[in-house]
């Protein structure tokens, strides 16, 4: 409230006495109106977490009990989750799954995407909407191919196999993104890098990726808190060896029936890395998504 | 020592031909200038001389080795973009100094270059500078700053003041012409700009439609046009056309009648003009002079005092006519005044728009900005 009248007062400028004008008033009131309709969203879709960092806090009877605010924090649940399966053994095989499939789909699309930004074809807009369409089929209709393909191979429950699914599962996304971002970048400058003796592997060293660092970036976060969100393919191929944290929390809401205070705090623990992690990175990856739509 | 030569170049993109079978001779540490109107393919041929186009056919020649399969780091070459291109990320140095890094020069000797280079442009209090923090001017010098260090064996230019404002553009047309002097360097320059490519040429390459419509020194294309679209193009205001009737053609020149009536002698070949041809007279708008008892007359519609000069645009029944004069004319608008011309100054121009040529030719039609270098410094010595 206070910013809008600072601005109107200096959008009003050579007027001596800023007269509150009906413009104003009906700009405040917008303002006012989209802030809390901005809270009220924010809050819907916080809420449930918040419930459920609570309840990880709680005891299996104050869980079931009518929702209260006041109950005596205990960290029972969390010492009875830690002591039935162990959270770090989960924990690192999400941190190596999602950023080994993301590393690798990098690798990958930068040359694809470098192919279809700088020298394109006929079919390169073709390909791109193919390669999208693909994350339109349904997962589970290829569940029972790969799941044989990997029995066979010996690829169940292992990271390198999540991570070759990851990989192939974000690959269209990244190769998309990183698409838009290449051809933003003007052609002259790699142009002039070729003219200064630059070789096609020098070019993207030297020009094209520190260029387009931002853009990589947040493809990358993108790509990072997808696969670390990940269920079906992580459910359907792994049981303990390769069980990311996704697996770790499902495994929570078994056989002996639903504890909701423990099922809680395994679910707090799970998402907490990411949490903090998309917290800290959140500027770039806001940056980034919004980096082509602006333009 | 570096010459180039193009034998029948040609480009196609898909059915599209872009250059149409160009044939060029650059000599060494000549100033040549590309020039001709937005798609008459001058940027592809400098494309191709680079090495980012590929020639569909023909030969690209470099001190007498066909270079056509030789990628563009390997050329030899050095370009300045019409945007800049400009390392965003790297300071003034660094961008100056890239080619050299990726050479594997050595980091002191690299400083050398780029502050040797530096010093020739000015650029020296901004070497630490990153390209946003730099104006227009002081980022085409960097680009230029770029290409010197690389030390090649031709410059390309390509529209490289287009971006600049007009003070600024005078300034760096003086500068890159100083430069080429300094630097005895080749250089390739192209752009739409008629008063660039008179000013900074040795030699004028015309193009259209990609085909070299005519090659020569800026006062041979001035004062002998192959063609009308040449007579049109080199010279500011353009070239008046008038359209003439041959009445008789003989070794003394070509009689026609201008559409006022009266019939004037142009001293060009053209014996077998029969009379009663329709063709084309040129005349510059300098070339007019107002003159009471003048051939032809006209209304003036609009009249642009510049000062030292005046344009004077005159109807002349179905066409408008424009005339440089003096900057004191004490005419009016609307007022009709008679004017003429020297014959000798006149063009004439065939049903196919081919010019014939003059009898005699202008004393200065083969001077290059060379010669005078070479006259100068004789001088001098």
């Amino acid at each position: 409230m206070t910013t809008a009248r600072t601005k109107s007062m200096s959008a009003a400028g050579s007027v001596p006495k800023a007269t509150p004008s009906p413009l104003f008033a009906a700009l405040s009131s917008r303002r006012l109106w989209l802030t809390v309709l901005g809270w009220t969203v924010a809050g819907v879709i916080f809420f449930p977490i918040f419930w459920m960092v609570l309840t990880g806090f709680k005891t299996e009877a104050e869980a079931v009990a009518d929702p209260s605010l006041v109950f005596s924090p205990t960290l029972d649940s969390y010492a009875e989750v830690q002591s039935r399966a162990n959270y770090f053994h989960f924990a690192l095989n999400s941190v190596v799954v999602s950023f080994g499939s993301t590393l690798l789909a990098l690798l990958i699309a930068i040359p694809s995407a470098y192919a279809m930004a700088f020298l394109p074809t006929k079919r390169t807009k073709g390909t791109l909407l193919w390669m999208l369409s693909t994350k339109m089929l349904p997962p589970v209709g290829v569940l029972v191919p790969i799941y044989l393909l990997f029995r066979d191979v010996g690829l169940l429950d292992t990271r390198t196999g999540l991570t070759i699914v990851y990989t192939l599962m974000n690959l269209p996304i990244v190769v998309w993104m990183l698409y838009t971002f290449f051809k933003d970048l003007p052609k002259d400058i790699l142009e002039a890098g070729r003219m200064d003796g630059a070789g096609t592997l020098q070019e993207v060293w030297f020009l094209l990726l520190p260029l387009t660092l931002p853009g990589i970036a947040s493809t990358g976060l993108l790509a990072v808190i997808l696969s670390w969100n990940e269920a079906f393919w992580s459910l359907n191929l792994t049981s303990s060896q390769a069980a990311p944290l996704t697996a770790y929390i499902a495994s929570f809401s078994s056989p002996e029936g639903l504890f909701w205070a423990k099922l809680s705090a395994a679910s707090t623990m799970a998402i907490a890395p990411i949490l903090v992690f998309g917290w800290l990175t959140q500027k770039q990856m806001v940056r980034g998504l919004t980096f082509g739509a602006v333009k | 020592m570096s010459t180039l030569q193009l034998k029948q170049i040609t480009k196609s993109f898909g059915e599209t031909d872009v250059i149409k079978g160009v044939d060029l001779e650059v000599n060494d540490r000549e100033f040549v200038v590309f020039v001709g109107p937005s798609g008459c393919g001058k940027s592809t041929l400098m494309r191709m001389i680079a090495g980012l186009e590929s020639a569909t056919s023909g030969d690209i020649v470099i001190d007498g080795q066909r270079i056509n399969e030789v990628g563009p780091a390997d050329r030899g070459l050095a370009m300045v973009f019409q945007s800049y291109a400009l390392y965003p990320h790297m300071t003034v140095e660094d961008n100056m100094g890239f080619s050299l890094r990726l050479a594997g020069v050595p980091k002191a000797e690299r400083r050398e270059k780029v502050l040797e280079a530096a010093r020739i442009l000015q650029l020296e209090p901004l070497l630490d500078r990153k390209p946003k923090a730099l104006s227009g001017g002081q980022r085409q010098r960097v680009a230029i700053g770029r290409a010197i260090v690389r030390n090649p064996s031709i410059f390309l230019f390509d529209e490289p003041l287009s971006n600049l404002d007009a003070a600024l553009r005078v300034q760096m047309r003086i500068e890159l012409a100083r430069l080429h002097e300094e630097l005895d360097a080749t250089m390739i320059y192209v752009t739409h700009d008629q008063i660039e490519a008179m000013t900074m040429a040795d030699k004028i390459v015309v193009l259209q439609g990609g085909v070299v419509e005519q090659v020569g020194s800026p006062m041979e294309l001035y004062h002998h046009p192959r063609n009308r679209f040449v007579a049109g193009f080199i010279g500011s205001p353009k070239m008046n056309f008038l359209p003439v009737e041959v009445t008789e053609a003989g070794a003394e020149g070509v009689s026609v009648r201008l559409p006022g009536g009266d019939v004037t002698r142009v001293p060009v070949a053209g014996q077998d003009q029969a009379a009663g041809t329709a063709l084309e007279l040129g005349i510059r708008p300098e070339h007019l002079v107002l003159d009471d008892q003048g051939p032809l007359s006209g209304e003036i519609q609009v009249l642009e005092r510049l000062g030292g000069q005046t344009s004077l645009y005159v109807r002349m029944g179905e066409q408008t006519v424009t005339i440089m004069a003096d900057g004191d004319v004490a005419h009016r608008v609307h007022d009709t005044l008679r004017f003429g011309f020297e014959p000798g100054r006149a063009h004439l121009f065939d049903a196919d728009g081919l010019a014939l040529p003059s009898l005699e030719a202008h004393p200065l039609a083969s001077l290059k900005r060379q010669d005078n270098r070479m006259a100068s410094s004789a001088d001098s010595e």
